[in-house]
């Protein structure tokens, strides 16, 4: 009953600030040319969510996230596995983990332009540079907290390499493997847009910079609030899922 | 033998990639990648360039700024939301889902604010680096052992002496956590910032390069961002040890 209640009041304290930004662009403390009113902002999205060019432009977007996505997954998970079995690639590997988020990875866009083009790949090896480590960190995270009773099982029962990962390894490590999973969701859909932001022909990010660029600030406040509304759906959906599972698992 | 133990798979590694590095320059051919040794002799040319030194500047200068900003601001808005329970539970999903925002999209949106220059790249900077030492600060206080305050109110402290003297020790390692993830990300968004309407910094060289086809240039900057921020994350992640080691 307590989650209710504060679902409400954290309702309440987001529609509150809304309310005052609201207040603050109609009364004209702040100027209209920098900030529109939130419920502009809401009829802006309901004129851009119409436009062709924009469902184009998501569809594409969406397309390069679930690419880098699946990408940053099996290469997070295998990846995982393979550091864990090897000491001595972990040894080497793991600073290097600990200070991945540090690395300003947008800097290596270019260079990914360079290699590959202006288009799809570069933005999915960017998303997969930042959701990658993500994924391998989770799945390192998970197979150290398998508890010695299950690794004995394993050798009781004679379990294969193959077996033992398919159906001990992974499922323990199950829970981690979700919160790598977010993880990997939501860097995927930060780095492609923005790379189509930075510098790319089209794509959700990139009709933004271009409304930005066109000086058509309605427009790109419609496409920013649908950039905000996705990621904190996408944020929400993986939130109720961790908290079912969590009950589920008791 | 220990210190080879402990430094030679991750020096291994680091060898490992320039290998790897060199390899891709002689596939990519030399007008896409620039080899290891041009790309070290390039940025070693320029570390002698007094225009790259005032680029470097204008960026430390940002980046020192919006740091700045992330952190005090951080840690204080954070204890302030973490020391009451009902304000940490309606503030923590909102924060963490800004914190997953792809907040390069709302670049656009600073600069109309703040117009261009360095504010805008400050501004940007400290929105990046504030919600990690925000929300690393609320939990620290939030997971604070109970015990810890009633053994404070068993001793008769005062509140100030309780945060001086017990929360605040308690909580230091884990917000020195936040505070060093702050710092990367400040690092970030201040370049981020740099790489649009800006005509100074880093971020700028990078996009000017870029648009020259300069390959060399642009693995410089990269070597010399990627290199500043290893060495930065990697010496606040030897205080982060040292304070979760001392109780």
């Amino acid at each position: 009953m307590g989650f209710t209640r504060v679902a409400v009041l954290r309702l309440a304290v987001v529609a509150g600030l809304a309310g005052a930004l609201e207040a603050a662009c109609r009364l004209g403390a702040i100027p209209r040319t920098s900030v529109i009113p939130p419920s502009d902002m809401a009829l802006a999205l309901s004129e851009v969510l119409i436009e062709r060019r924009v469902l184009e432009g998501l569809g594409e977007t969406f397309g390069s996230v679930l690419i880098a996505f699946a990408l940053a997954v099996s290469c997070g998970i295998g990846g995982g596995l393979v550091i864990h079995a090897l000491p001595l690639l972990r040894r080497a590997v793991s600073p290097l983990l600990a200070a991945w988020y540090a690395i300003p990875h947008f800097a290596f866009y270019p260079l990914f332009i360079v290699l590959l083009g202006l288009g799809r790949a570069s933005l999915v090896a960017l998303a997969l540079m930042l959701s990658g480590a993500a994924m391998t960190i989770a799945t390192l995270d998970g197979l150290d907290r398998e508890r010695r009773v299950l690794t004995k099982q394993a050798r009781i029962y004679r379990l294969g390499t193959a077996a033992r990962i398919r159906l001990i390894r992974l499922p323990a490590a199950l829970p981690h493997l979700i919160g790598g999973l977010k993880l990997a969701f939501v860097y995927s859909f930060i780095g492609v847009i923005a790379g189509e932001f930075i510098l790319s022909t089209s794509g959700l990010g990139h009709e933004i910079s271009y409304a930005y660029d066109n000086f058509e600030t309605r427009r790109m406040y419609g496409l920013i609030l649908l950039t905000l509304v996705l990621a904190v759906s996408i944020n929400l959906g993986f939130r109720a899922y961790e908290r079912r599972l969590a009950r589920v698992q008791g | 033998m220990s210190a080879w133990r402990r430094w030679g798979p991750p020096l291994g590694l680091a060898l490992a990639v320039i290998a790897l590095w060199q390899v891709l320059h002689w596939i990519a051919g030399r007008a896409a990648v620039a080899s290891p040794w041009e790309t070290a002799l390039h940025t070693w040319n320029l570390l002698h360039n007094p225009r790259l030194a005032g680029h470097a500047i204008e960026t430390a200068r940002a980046f020192a700024l919006a740091a700045a900003i992330a952190v005090l601001a951080g840690v204080a808005l954070g204890l302030a939301l973490g020391a009451h329970r009902l304000t940490g539970d309606v503030a923590e999903p909102i924060l963490m889902s800004l914190y997953s925002l792809p907040k390069v999209t709302l670049y656009p949106i600073m600069l109309l604010i703040f117009g261009l220059g360095i504010s805008a790249k400050v501004a940007f900077g400290a929105l990046h680096g504030i919600l990690p030492v925000m929300i690393f600060s609320m939990n620290a206080i939030r997971n604070l052992d109970r015990i810890l305050i009633k053994s404070a109110r068993a001793m008769a402290l005062g509140p100030r002496a309780t945060a001086v003297h017990v929360l605040l020790p308690a909580a230091l390692p884990q917000i020195f956590t936040g505070v060093r993830l702050g710092v990367s990300l400040a690092l970030l968004g201040t370049m981020i910032g740099e790489l649009f309407a800006s005509q100074r910094g880093l971020g700028f060289m990078l996009l000017a390069a870029i648009e020259r086809h300069d390959v060399h240039t642009i693995g410089a900057v990269i070597v010399l961002l990627t290199g500043f921020a290893l060495a930065l994350s990697a010496g606040l992640m030897a205080i982060e040890r040292r304070l979760h080691r001392s109780p």
